[in-house]
């Protein structure tokens, strides 16, 4: 094998020497060839590399990578799984209580901090499913913000409008209309794909900022749901207490981790069973591997355009939902433009192999990279978390450009094969 | 001629669904017009209620009506303009119809529009350009965003540690032609999907640029004595028409004609169209797609950096963190518009940046209603990729990493 030839190239990638067309019709299929190369050993040492090439630049601005990344680890709550002890958690609606390894207080720093990670991981996972479920039918949705913002305007709308309906169907409403509103965003995009062929990737980024204004107006000064109490504000009313989903950990008053993260956790199932055991889900990953082949097998290509993508928008615009009655509780002008939680979506489901197990694990590490650094958690005597902040923006950047590099993971797996291991033995087998 | 044969050639040259679709789109337009002061005022046959909210909403309905009744009748594309035109034409007729007479007229002050409108147009151009050329040679570019906040930081960082503009703009092109390398080679070499890799170029632009504008000049922002881009006379009738400009608006204007001959007569314009139509076509006579692609992909780079150095150095006089706000993707939107042409670019450029200088000039009477004009070039991109102004067709490569053979 020469040496200025990548070495993946020769036999383990022999599709690869072909045309790119046949090698790569669609985004899926590339992801389908390099998910059996790389297995879970990719993502994890993506992941590593690109907190090493982080660690350098904290290394050259004058501080110590070591203790920086102890602070964020710690800002994040992850120390607390290191303190066993003889606690016990109480059982909601008794006044039994069971005995438990961890101190769930969360009084404690390091408890309060996990329940934050935890808060963030929640749309985390939903954002993450939203670009990998298109993904599975050859669609890249960027799409993730503008779906999510629609979801929380709508949830927003909902929570502090509708005064007078009941706890539980008023809780209900408000998720469900912000899912819809989501799956609408979405599905425009898979609309223009279906009908006349506008490239979905276009499509989503013109939709994320048309949801960036209309937010902006809608909640802005004298806008539609600017609050009634205080006009010099750009924000909307509060969220009534029949509208906000039960707390489960920690302080309602203080951002306590609320009922929304079992929803995501279901979704996570809900995302793997309907892929992989449903007719529906079947046929978007047909889509996703071969167009053509699938029309030539009598799917509606367009038919599942249109739904991949506003299935897609339904998680991003049930995320939306649930920030806004789960913790935040109002929308500000702000929020609107701050926000960037769909953008980390794109890097939690490419980390995560666009599969269920692997968004949960991605949506974990990233809620604790923003919790770990933002300026709550951060100690600022060890480092700035207005640098942090930043140096976690640089980090996810790195993840993503190393994951998206098919040559690279063909390098390693290539690395990994002479080590003979045995998974991937199999793995070169079906390509050959 | 008798009057039959003449319906019957009309029917030739315009078949009925498609006269009725472009009658709807006239009738979108006009419910934007007839809701503005200066219009229902001065045209005497105008009904007096001209100026009550139902008039749009009737007129742009009836658009929207002939739209649907055209696309169901097959002429998909008109038809569906049509009703996205009186969709728009509603909304706006209404905002419209909620201003005051008196302050709408004196706010579109045409001069003053047209300098707002030739400031928020250039960052716009610069990276259209640039992002053009770089579709043209077959790599999307979403990375243009990143580029020009590379340019604005990198453009401020140069122009004050070197005490000059110019070397603020050496420095902005240096930084945004890296952060092109970067996705140059992820694209090309690496054959990382494209998306992928310039989103990734966004969010590394925006943690290097705010790390390091922390890291150097912390709470207190870039100061205040930053050298400027100077403003300059224009040279003969273009004095005469434009008077003082800054100098990048000026070299935006040099930009577009050069883009222009660059990419339509000469060799190396041909070589970077052929490359992104056909590269397996260009590789057989001898072109070397990768370099082609490189090379344009850091030109892109850096004209993208160039505009967000007029944006820090030319404009503000300063750099905040994630100061372009979304004028990258504006500028893919311009890309796009203008149909990956350098004046197509240059014309949705100027169209964006008026929408831009109307958003802020309508804050007076409008009130925060006018921000809605801010989501205008998204929602003109959305119509015109849904097939509308002739459709918008990209390089047939664009897109595609390219293997070697």
């Amino acid at each position: 094998m020469s040496e200025n030839e990548p070495t993946g190239e020769r036999d383990a990638g022999a599709p690869l020497a072909q045309d790119p067309e046949a090698y790569a019709p669609t985004v899926a299929r590339r992801l389908a060839f390099y998910q059996r190369a790389g297995g879970i050993v990719t993502p994890v040492l993506t992941a590593v590399f690109a907190f090493f090439m982080g660690g350098i630049v904290v290394l050259a601005t004058g501080h110590n990578p070591i203790t920086t990344y102890k602070a964020i680890f710690e800002g994040a709550g992850l120390n607390w799984f290191f303190h066993f002890g003889n606690y016990h958690i109480d059982i909601p609606f008794t006044n039994d209580h069971v005995w438990f390894w961890w101190d769930t207080n969360t009084n404690h720093t390091a408890a309060y901090n996990l329940t934050q990670t935890l808060l963030t991981t929640t749309p985390l996972i939903l954002t993450g499913l939203a670009v990998a479920f298109s993904f599975r039918c050859g669609l890249f949705n960027i799409g993730g913000q503008g779906q999510y913002i629609v979801g929380a305007i709508i949830a927003v709308w909902v929570g502090s409008r509708f005064v007078d309906m009941p706890h539980l169907p008023h809780i209900l409403f408000g998720i469900g209309a912000a899912a819809l509103a989501g799956a609408l965003w979405g599905a425009m995009a898979g609309f223009l794909k279906a009908t006349v062929g506008a490239h979905e990737v276009i499509t989503t980024i013109m939709l994320n900022w048309v949801a960036y204004w209309a937010g902006s107006y809608l909640l802005g000064r004298d806008g539609p749901l600017q609050n009634h109490t205080d006009k010099s504000i750009p924000i909307s009313d509060t969220v009534v207490d029949d509208a906000k989903l039960p707390a489960i950990w920690g302080n309602p008053a203080l951002q306590a981790l609320h009922a929304g993260i079992f929803i995501a956790l279901a979704t996570l199932f809900v995302f793997y069973i309907v892929l992989n055991r449903t007719t529906l889900g079947y046929e978007v990953r047909a889509v996703g591997f071969n167009p053509e082949a699938a029309r030539y097998g009598g799917i509606s290509v367009g038919r599942n355009f249109i739904l991949a993508l506003a299935i897609s928008g339904l998680f991003a615009g049930l995320a939306g939902g649930l920030d806004i009655l789960g913790w935040q509780f109002r929308l500000g002008v702000l929020d609107v433009q701050v926000s960037n939680i769909g953008f980390i979506g794109i890097a939690v489901a490419l980390l995560g192999r666009n599969t269920a197990v692997g968004v949960g694990l991605g949506a974990l590490l990233f809620g604790s990279l923003l919790t770990g650094t933002s300026t709550r958690s951060l100690d600022p005597e060890i480092f700035p978390p207005e640098l942090a902040g930043n140096l976690a923006l640089m980090i996810q950047a790195l993840i993503l450009l190393f994951v998206g590099a098919d040559l690279l993971i063909l390098y390693l797996w290539q690395v990994r094969r002479k080590l003979r291991l045995p998974g991937l033995a199999r793995a070169a087998k079906e390509q050959a | 001629m008798s009057t039959v044969e003449f319906a019957a050639k009309l029917r030739d040259r315009w078949p009925t669904e498609e006269l009725v679709a472009r009658i709807g789109i006239v009738l979108g337009l006009f419910a934007f017009v007839v809701a503005l002061p200066a219009v229902s005022k001065h045209v005497s046959w105008f009904p007096p209620t001209a100026r009550e909210a139902w008039w749009p909403a009737l007129i742009g309905l009836t658009a929207v009506g002939a739209g649907i009744w055209a696309a169901s009748r097959g002429v998909t594309r008109l038809g569906w303009t049509a009703v996205g035109m009186g969709i728009v034409g509603i909304g706006l007729g209404i905002l419209a119809t909620r201003a005051s007479e008196g302050n709408l007229g004196v706010v579109v002050v045409w001069s003053a529009l047209l300098s707002a409108t030739l400031v928020w147009a250039t960052p716009l151009t610069f990276a259209a350009i640039g992002g053009m050329i770089c579709e043209r040679s077959g790599v999307v570019n979403i990375g243009l965003e990143g580029m020009m906040l590379s340019g604005a930081f990198f453009g401020a960082l140069g122009a004050d540690k070197f005490g000059s503009w110019p070397m603020g703009l050496l420095c902005a092109g240096i930084a945004g032609g890296a952060f092109a390398l970067v996705h140059a080679y992820m694209s090309i070499h690496l054959r990382a999907d494209q998306i992928v890799s310039g989103t990734a170029i966004n969010f590394l632009a925006l943690g290097v640029t705010g790390y390091f504008f922390i890291q150097v000049y912390g709470a207190n922002g870039t100061p205040g004595d930053i050298p400027r881009i100077p403003e300059m006379p224009g040279l003969g009738f273009l004095g005469d028409v434009f008077g003082h400009l800054n100098f990048m608006i000026w070299l935006s204007f040099l930009l577009l004609i050069l883009a222009h001959i660059f990419l339509f007569r000469t060799p190396a314009g041909l070589r970077i169209r052929a490359v992104g139509e056909h590269p397996r076509a260009a590789d057989t006579v001898g072109i070397s797609v990768y370099g082609v692609r490189y090379a344009a992909v850091v030109m892109s780079g850096i004209l993208a950096a160039l505009g967000g150095a007029y944006l820090s150095i030319g404009y503000l006089g300063s750099f905040s963190e994630n100061m372009t706000a979304g004028r990258g993707f504006i500028a893919l939107a311009a890309v796009i518009f203008g149909n990956w042409r350098p004046f197509g670019a240059f014309a949705a450029a100027l169209l964006f940046g008026a929408s831009t200088a109307l958003s802020f000039r309508l804050a007076q009477p409008w009130g925060n209603a006018s921000v809605l004009f801010q989501a205008l070039p998204y929602v003109l991109t959305l119509i015109a990729v849904a097939g509308v102004i002739g459709r918008s067709t990209p390089p047939a490569a664009a897109g595609r990493p390219y293997v070697k053979q």
